[in-house]
């Protein structure tokens, strides 16, 4: 008999979701799919506050990556209020960001995935968690601990606070740097290294133990999107819009940030009420589950897509990492995605080297004023899982009259579905479905490190998805609702 | 209130909220191992448990209740669970999330699509998988009793050990005023 696997809740990754997997008759397997299953409504409820509330309560979105919103946020008001943010403000907002890719690259990579990848995959669920990482392990769990605690405490640091801080506004931010600050952030930095370190040689040591996953663990071709800076090096904060092809062809070298709407667009599936977008140029197809426009964002896209890094250390991990690519093209294995984060942990920290270093960065002149000089705003950030994307209208005065938001989890949404398709058919088509086979294609999603509470919070994007069964648990046509 | 290893049973658990509040609890840092020397976490989206287990020392719930999920697994948490605890200002007034209840849910989920590039998907609740959308969006206390409320968007990290320490030496959860705010 027909008969479906249901995994939930989907754990170990940010927010909530619901796994269906599909078999035939034979045990093979038909299909995965992904449900998300909440929404908040932020594009509707902020429409008629005034734009520069927008940073605060946008950040709400999301505990994992506020700074991401505040930031995109903050530059969508940047641009209606029109006058340069200055030189200090842009340096003291890239040191959070980078401070923020440090905290969230490791609870990814430590909290959230080590213990699948050090413990097991298919090991006993009951310690396959951080805190059996601590007890297995208390010398790299207490170092796991204290690089995400390096990143959050600089943006508490700077800003007040780690989480939800009221900083960012439009035109600038509110508090400066001190020396004293400088000081103990310098002298913290050669743990963060040692430790990144240690987990990027761990992690290469280990690597053939890995070989069938990183074959079955989303290895397809796709398009590859995110920001670069104008002269294509890899670039968090602020730059052009890049896409490239599963061969590395570049589709779209340098577009600007306000014209993001003339390369993605939005598909919807009558048995789903998650978006599906995709690159508007090659199409959504025919609706064959074959996505010609399909792309993927995060930590993988940003390294295929770059000309180079532009820090020491991370150049020289980015050269390891495009070796992982078939004949010179992209690398296509979404399981690489561990290897992109612990490489872009390296880059921030580099970055956050400069900039301690910057004579500029204890300069007081951190905001600039303004009124309403533009009615529309385009904020576009990389997030640690991707590219982000902040639109609004304002009337005049300064009155939200429409907001777009368009999340990196949402943009990676056609990939996860597919991911965890191909994960099942690999480990589950005709075998003994046991809890650690369920736990691979968990963590085919936790690869791509969505932030469901930040594409649940957007009803642009309600991500859920739906599959109807029939009263024995078989898959009716997805045409049903006709 | 322990386990044979003489350990406080703990739960985290999260519904309509953004995480803020579990980050801050990880932002115990390195006084999380002291933390799991004392208390066994038994279920927590940091952790691989599927199903809420019974006997539950304290439950920590972050979030407001914005769907039927939420109602449903309040209802078990708090059968199961000796001290519930509202984690952050979302369980304890609704914040954030509630900032739609002006608004109609109905209406917004038509004009999401109308808007948008394709008609509407089926009902939603068409499906156990799928839980229906609640029209308010309410705080924890006005669908099952709280013990404990701990306020903050996100409670910071020494709020949330100050609270930690009262119970595990069994006195009452009573914060210093200047630990009582909201924001």
């Amino acid at each position: 008999m027909a008969q479906t696997i249901h995994i939930e809740p989907v754990t170990r990754i940010e927010g909530h979701a619901k796994i269906a997997v599909h078999l035939d008759d034979a045990g093979q397997v038909i299909d995965a799919k992904f449900h998300v299953v909440e929404f908040r409504g932020f594009e509707k409820f902020c429409v008629g506050r005034t734009f520069p509330e927008m940073p605060g309560i946008t950040m709400r979105i999301c505990g994992i990556c506020p700074v991401s919103h505040m930031l995109a946020s903050a530059k969508a008001c940047d641009v209606i209020q029109g006058p340069r943010v200055p030189v200090t403000a842009q340096k003291l907002r890239r040191l959070i960001n980078h401070a923020q890719y440090t905290q969230s690259h490791a609870l990814s990579f430590f909290h959230l995935s080590a213990p699948d990848l050090i413990l097991g995959m298919e090991s006993d669920p009951a310690t396959r968690n951080v805190i059996g990482l601590i007890l297995a392990n208390p010398e790299l769990g207490r170092k796991a601990i204290r690089l995400r605690q390096f990143g959050q405490d600089i943006i508490r640091m700077v800003t007040g606070k780690s989480v939800h801080p009221a900083w960012a506004t439009p035109g600038g931010v509110r508090t400066c740097l001190l020396p004293s600050q400088i000081d103990e952030i310098k002298a913290r930095l050669p743990e963060a290294f040692d430790t990144t370190e240690i987990a990027l040689n761990w992690l290469k040591d280990n690597y053939s133990k890995f070989d069938r996953e990183v074959e079955t663990y989303g290895d397809f071709p796709s398009l590859f999107i995110g920001l670069v800076t104008p002269d294509g090096g890899l670039e968090h904060y602020d730059g052009l819009l890049r896409v490239m092809d599963a061969d590395g062809r570049i589709l779209e070298k340098g577009l600007a940030n306000d014209r993001w709407t003339e390369i993605i667009a939005e598909a919807v599936e009558p048995w789903s009420y998650l978006k599906f977008p995709y690159y508007k140029p090659l199409g959504y197809g025919n609706g064959n589950g074959n996505v010609p426009g399909l792309y993927r964002v995060g930590p993988i896209a940003r390294l295929n897509i770059c000309d180079y890094a532009g820090t020491p250390r991370a150049e020289r991990e980015l050269r390891n990492f495009r070796r992982l690519g078939k004949d010179g093209k992209p690398v296509t294995s979404s399981f690489h995605a561990h290897y992109a984060r612990l490489i872009e942990i390296m880059f921030s920290l580099e970055r956050i080297q400069e900039l301690v270093n910057d004579v500029n960065i204890c300069d007081t002149h951190i905001r600039s004023q303004g009124g309403v000089n533009e009615l529309r705003g385009v904020g576009v950030m990389e997030a640690p899982r991707g590219t982000l994307f902040h639109e609004y209208h304002v009337d005049e005065t300064g009155i939200l009259t429409g907001v777009n938001l368009l999340v990196a989890t949402g943009n990676n949404n056609l990939a996860m579905n597919k991911t965890i398709t191909q994960i099942a058919k690999a480990y589950m088509s005709g075998a003994k479905i046991t809890e650690g086979l369920c736990n691979r294609v968990e963590h085919g999603i936790r690869l791509y490190d969505p932030c469901l509470s930040c594409s649940t919070h957007a009803v642009g994007q309600m991500p859920m998805q739906i599959q109807v069964f029939d009263a024995e648990g078989k898959l009716v046509d997805s045409k049903v609702r006709d | 209130m322990t386990t044979q290893n003489n350990k406080v049973r703990l739960a985290t658990v999260w519904f309509g909220g953004c995480a803020g509040c579990h980050m801050s609890f990880l932002d115990l840092d390195e006084r999380l191992i002291d933390v799991v020397g004392l208390v066994d976490i038994v279920y927590s989206p940091v952790a691989d448990i599927k199903k809420f287990p019974e006997n539950v020392d304290v439950t920590l719930i972050e979030g407001a209740v914005c769907n039927s999920d939420h109602i449903k697994e309040a209802k078990e948490i708090r059968e199961k669970s000796k001290v519930v605890i509202s984690f952050g200002d979302c369980a304890v007034t609704g914040n954030v999330p509630s900032m739609r209840n002006p608004l109609n849910v109905d209406t917004i989920i038509s004009e999401v699509y109308s808007e948008g590039p394709g008609p509407a998907p089926p009902d939603q609740g068409i499906l156990d998988i799928m839980p229906v959308i609640l029209p308010q969006v309410v705080p924890i206390h006005q669908v099952i009793p709280v013990d404990i409320y701990l306020p903050g968007c996100p409670p910071d990290p020494e709020r949330i050990w100050a609270a930690i320490n009262l119970l595990l030496k069994g006195e009452p959860v009573v914060l210093p005023v200047e630990m009582r705010n909201f924001g």
